[in-house]
């Protein structure tokens, strides 16, 4: 009931595009300005970053996300700049659905994203054009041919803590959350590159784009060998198997001794 | 044992022998005992224990096609056990592994996993079916009785220790008794004493060892695990470092060395950064390190809130605020992280300026004895 | 033939003796008289399956080079101990079955003792004569527990690696000998290289050498005791009812092994445990999210989650880790205070007649409520071990989630208590009116009167008897002993006996039953 007044609300006031995207407050968004090391993965991008992309990312900007951004990427009190975040950070944040935000809270959530990868496409030029930023990565880095065990490795010692060795996520503070990994390795990249909400940046000098491509090589080989054990109870560790032994495990054992024991007829 | 009745006192149920309302000998109440009830209350007029009620035969006993049938289920399992076994042992080699091939590996999981459960399963669920439907079901009844042995058996007994204790003169001979006990008491100590070494006893103290990690003076800040130094200027605002000290790779201990030194590196702005004037000078342009051992019990705190600047460890929840020098917020931790003074040198890369001021990780009993400086 | 053989046998073992004494010994029926026995057989699974993989682990801290089929570790150095676990999973066909059946059983070995114990303590089964077994079923569940600490580090993984930290900080923060503990106990800094090996052999050796000794020492007082049995028509404390050894028992027990070992046997087909392969081999710097211990351990790690900040102090030059010390005197209490509860209501109750009939968890309202608010107890400090998964799983700050459990440590017990007793109550009431009245049957009857009963079934006797046949005890009264003094000691028993029993139904006895016969007639 609230949901819908609050939907109705925000249409008379922002028109109809905005109804779908531009939703909430109490957002944070990658934090401040980049200084990018970046070693030219903005090559054979030019048709991507054409004055026609910019221009329809423009409009497509102006009406979806000016509202908290300002129409000049300069930020308002519940949104931040976007000046310098590059057009990875769009990619990512509009591609995997975060942005437009749908509702206050600790963080944006991934949800299916509103706009088709032409608009972000579109979007992310635009907000490149305005300032420089971490472009959308080169493909080379994505084919998932690199090397598993240094990515095993890296991931293990650099995003583990927080995203779990098999990637199902865990807890932040206050709420927050890092997310099972399950993106695309474009938005894996872009995650590690820009840093978005509280995840911090992991640039180039840190973990070299060769890196990188080992980190999304370690974790498609995790996604796509079966699991070799039987059903993996959401990698989540021992409170899952703990809670599997327990429910099913004695379940099933107790339901015996009580076939066993009942008199028969 | 100390029954020495079993088997003899075993008899069927008297209804088993068609009697509706067995006469009940066993109904014996406790208040005819000797030992004391304490506050229970034993009430006279209590109500009578109606002994065993009447049998009732199962479908199996007075049905022969039902008794067929379940013995046909049985013999079924049985069959089905064996072919389990069989199963398995075929999969064994129908199945192999093949190098670099986890589906391979998975198949043979589960192909020798179902053979086994089915075997076993199937055996399992035969013979309890079997008993349950075909094995007589009358209720038997065992008598109990008084844990205790009988009061002959007891002096008996008190007579062997009696007679033991004069023909050895353990009583008697007092000097003997009581250096026979100095002795036995003595006699174990020794093995304590045994497993001193089990820290050689060559090595150097605990508390020096806990006290300093291989941090010092210009020592490069490194990249974990590569081991390559890092410059001031690839420290980006937000970024988080996993960093080692430079040659920790060639160190003699490295995993007990590594366990002590590893360290988070981050750079805020510098306006973030609420340093405590004795620690001026210990951060570089908003770049900060930290131990990355929690000072709780000495979890890796690696989760770093580039917004919110707070460290959290993942094993017991401990939260860190980077702005305020690592205080605790939140969680068991007492104590802040210690900080690792760095700088940079002449060709920009991040160094130490000595070790830590302080031992890393969690507390122990002669941690307020060290002083590093 | 069958005759030759025994004879031959029996010529050399006189083991017809033991035929003739075990072979009918008769064992009652209730399902949850089997929990035991599964505990002991997933400790023969575990033994089994255990032996198996001693042939291929290798319990060593040597670095090596993993050269196995797990492409992400290809070329990762890492100890033996971890390699071999590896191969054992991923190149030895079978191995991985062997390696989860044996965790797996592992788990439910000491999930069937917990609810083992909390069969025996809600019954009352405890009581004399069966309080030493009481006890040494405690160690053996204590040893239990160390078996599968040890057993969850010896891969060398990075969470059970990580497990092994939080043991070592928690060891240094024993006040005095804390840090000589460790150092002993890791043959130097942490980790050093012998801390595998040396759980090793605690692992296959010692542990299991003592928990089948005690094992066989729990076996003989059940035969020495004879088993409990309800109450019920024919079943007094003199007897047991039930079903031979030989053929049925046996039967049974025989057939339940096998299904016991077939439910592990499909866990570890279809479901995978402790993946080593993801978590990596250990390494002093990175941790995963979600770092937990196996759910037996839980709610010693919850307890160390739930303690405030702020609590180590320095004082003459020595530090105080209370935030160590404080979870492991709480655990240490509880351990301890539930290992001797059989003496404490021994003490209470003042009764020493030996109890081979078992209470039904009603008709002991105080014993009831408190094993209630025991688990209740555990089970938030279990919860705690899980404080992030519950934040992320249901949306909920991580703090909050520890606040709230802060709080219910203290109150929840409390409450069990409470809401326990008065359930047992209202329960022996019910049983009360129900043996005295009979059910509602939902028969209406219009009496000639024109006033509406509804007609109450009567209960047979053999059903009458179920409900009645339970000990009532009276509060203590305080009484001077032999030289005209009332001691402390005994007024505070007698406070204590207050607790306990102040708040009772007494069983029907036959004038009740007449009475109210009287009446509806």
């Amino acid at each position: 009931m609230s949901k819908a007044t609050n939907r109705k609300n925000r249409a008379g006031r922002r028109g109809p595009l905005a109804t779908v995207a531009l939703l909430a407050i109490g957002l944070f968004f990658t934090g401040g300005a980049y200084a990018l090391i970046s070693n030219g993965t903005a090559e054979a991008q030019s048709d991507i970053n054409s004055q026609e992309m910019i221009d329809e990312g423009e409009k497509l900007f102006a009406a979806n996300c000016a509202t908290c951004h300002g129409v000049n990427l300069e930020g308002s009190d519940i949104a931040p700049t976007l000046i310098g975040v590059g057009a990875a950070s769009v990619d990512f944040q509009v591609g995997t659905g975060r942005m437009p935000l749908a509702a206050s809270g600790p963080q944006g959530q991934e949800k299916p994203e509103q706009f088709t990868d032409q608009q972000v496409k579109a979007m992310a030029a635009y907000v490149a054009s305005l300032s420089v930023g971490p472009p959308i990565p080169d493909p080379r880095y994505l084919d998932e041919q690199g090397d598993a065990a240094n990515g095993a490795e890296l991931f293990r010692i650099n995003c583990a803590m927080c995203h779990n060795v098999a990637g199902s996520g865990g807890a932040l503070t206050e709420g927050k959350w890092a997310p099972a990994i399950n993106s695309t390795p474009a938005h894996t990249y872009e995650a590690m590159i820009t840093g978005p909400q509280n995840m911090p940046v992991f640039n180039d000098a840190n973990l070299s784009p060769e890196d990188k491509r080992d980190i999304i090589t370690a974790l498609a080989y995790i996604k796509d060998t079966p699991s070799v054990g039987g059903y993996a109870l959401g990698a989540l560790g021992p409170v899952a198997e703990g809670l599997f032994a327990w429910v099913f495990g004695m379940g099933a054992i107790v339901a015996v001794t009580v076939w066993l024991t009942a008199k028969s007829n | 044992m100390a029954d020495d009745n079993g088997g003899r006192d075993v008899a069927a149920a008297p209804e088993s022998r068609g009697a509706a309302h067995p006469v009940n000998a066993v109904a014996r109440v406790d208040s005819g005992s000797t030992v004391s009830a304490g506050t229970a209350v034993v009430p006279r007029d209590a109500l009578q224990n109606p002994g065993l009620p009447p049998h009732r035969p199962r479908v199996t006993d007075v049905d022969p096609k039902k008794e067929r049938t379940a013995e046909r289920w049985v013999y079924s399992l049985f069959y089905l056990s064996l072919a389990g076994s069989l199963f398995t042992i075929v999969a064994y080699f129908a199945f192999p592994i093949e190098e670099n091939s986890p589906a391979s590996t998975r198949a043979n999981n589960l192909a020798l996993g179902i053979g086994i459960s089915l075997a076993l399963m199937a055996l399992g669920i035969a013979v309890v079916h079997w008993s349950k439907t075909l094995m007589s079901n009358h209720e038997m009844i065992d008598q109990r009785h008084v844990t205790s042995g009988s009061p002959e058996t007891r002096a008996r007994a008190v007579q062997i220790f009696d007679e033991a204790n004069k023909e050895s003169g353990l009583g008697r001979r007092a000097v003997l008794r009581n250096s026979l006990i100095g002795a036995l008491v003595v006699f174990p100590l020794p093995a304590i004493v045994l497993f001193r070494d089990l820290y050689p006893g060559t090595a150097p103290e605990p508390v020096s060892q806990l006290s300093h990690t291989m941090w010092e003076e210009g020592m490069r800040l490194a990249r974990d695990p590569s081991g390559t130094p890092i410059r001031a200027a690839d420290v980006t605002l937000g970024s988080v470092f996993h960093v080692i000290p430079e040659g920790l790779e060639e160190a003699e201990h490295k995993l007990e060395e590594k366990a002590k030194a590893a360290v988070l590196l981050m750079r805020l702005r510098p306006s973030d950064l609420n340093e405590l004037p004795e620690r001026q000078g210990w951060s570089y342009d908003g770049i900060v390190a930290y131990s990355k051992i929690c000072t709780h019990v000495g979890c890796p705190v690696a989760l770093y809130e580039q917004v919110t600047h707070h460290l959290l460890c993942p094993c017991h929840q401990s939260e860190f605020d980077v702005t305020n020098h690592c205080e605790v917020i939140f969680g068991p931790a007492a104590r802040p992280l210690p900080q690792l003074p760095i700088s940079v040198d002449a060709e920009g890369y991040l160094i130490a300026q000595s070790d830590f001021t302080e031992p890393v990780g969690p507390s122990f009993w002669e941690r307020a004895s060290v002083d590093n400086d | 033939m069958t005759a030759a053989a025994s004879s031959y046998l029996d010529d050399r073992t006189s083991i017809s003796a033991v035929v003739k004494e075990f072979g009918r010994k008769i064992f009652p029926d209730h399902w949850s008289f089997m929990l035991g026995e599964v505990a002991l057989y997933s400790f023969v699974v575990i033994l089994l399956t255990g032996s198996w993989l001693t042939f291929f682990f290798d319990p060593s801290m040597t670095e090596v080079d993993y050269e196995g089929s797990f492409v992400p570790l290809k070329g990762v150095e890492m100890s033996a101990a971890m390699a071999s676990s590896l191969d054992i999973s991923f190149d030895i066909r079978g191995g991985l079955l062997m390696r989860q059946m044996h965790h797996w059983a592992a788990l439910l070995f000491i999930a069937s003792i917990g609810l083992h114990m909390l069969r025996i303590y809600f019954t009352g089964a405890f009581r004399k004569p069966r309080e030493l077994n009481w006890v040494i079923g405690f160690v053996l569940f204590i040893l239990a527990m160390a078996e599968g600490f040890t057993g969850y580090s010896l891969p060398d993984d990075l969470l059970s690696g990580n497990g092994l930290r939080i043991i070592d900080g928690m060891v240094k923060g024993i006040p005095v000998i804390g840090t000589w503990i460790s150092f002993l106990l890791f043959g130097g800094e942490f980790p050093g290289t012998v801390i595998i090996p040396r759980l090793y052999t605690l692992h296959i050796l010692l542990l299991p050498a003592v928990i089948v000794a005690l094992i066989a020492l729990h076996l003989v007082f059940v035969v020495v005791h004879k088993h409990t049995q309800f109450a019920g028509p024919g079943k007094t404390n003199q007897n047991v009812v039930g079903v031979p050894i030989l053929p049925t028992f046996a039967a049974k027990a025989g057939g339940f092994f096998f299904i016991v070992f077939g439910v592990i046997a499909l866990m570890a087909t279809f479901f995978t445990i402790n993946p080593i392969w993801n978590y990596g081999p250990y390494d002093p710097s990175p941790v995963s999210a979600g770092t937990q211990p196996d759910w037996y351990i839980g709610f010693a790690d919850g307890a160390l989650r739930l303690i405030p900040p702020g609590l180590e102090f320095d004082f003459l030059e020595r530090t105080y880790s209370f935030n160590i010390l404080i979870p492991m005197a709480a655990l240490g209490l509880f351990i301890v205070l539930a290992m001797i509860y059989p003496f404490i209501e021994y003490w209470i109750t003042g009764d020493k007649r030996e109890h081979h009939l078992l209470d039904r968890p009603r008709n002991a309202p105080v014993r009831t409520a408190i094993g209630a608010a025991g688990v209740t107890f555990y089970g938030v400090l279990w919860a705690a071990a899980s404080s992030d998964l519950m934040a992320t799983h249901f949306h909920v700050a991580v703090e909050h989630v520890i606040h709230t459990l802060q709080a219910l440590v203290f109150l929840a017990p409390v409450i069990a208590f409470i809401v326990t007793k008065r359930i047992c109550l209202a329960l022996q009431k019910k049983d009360r009116e129900i043996a005295l009245h009979g059910f509602e049957s939902g028969r209406i009857v219009k009496l000639p009167g024109g006033e509406f009963i509804e007609v109450h079934e009567q209960l047979d006797e053999y059903e009458r008897w179920k409900l009645v046949s339970y000990t009532d005890y009276a509060p203590l009264m305080i009484r001077p002993n032999s030289r005209g003094k009332i001691t402390v000691a005994q007024r505070a028993r007698a406070g204590v006996s207050r607790w306990f029993f102040e708040d009772r139904i007494a069983p029907v006895a036959s004038k009740d039953l007449e009475v109210s016969h009287d009446n509806t007639h």
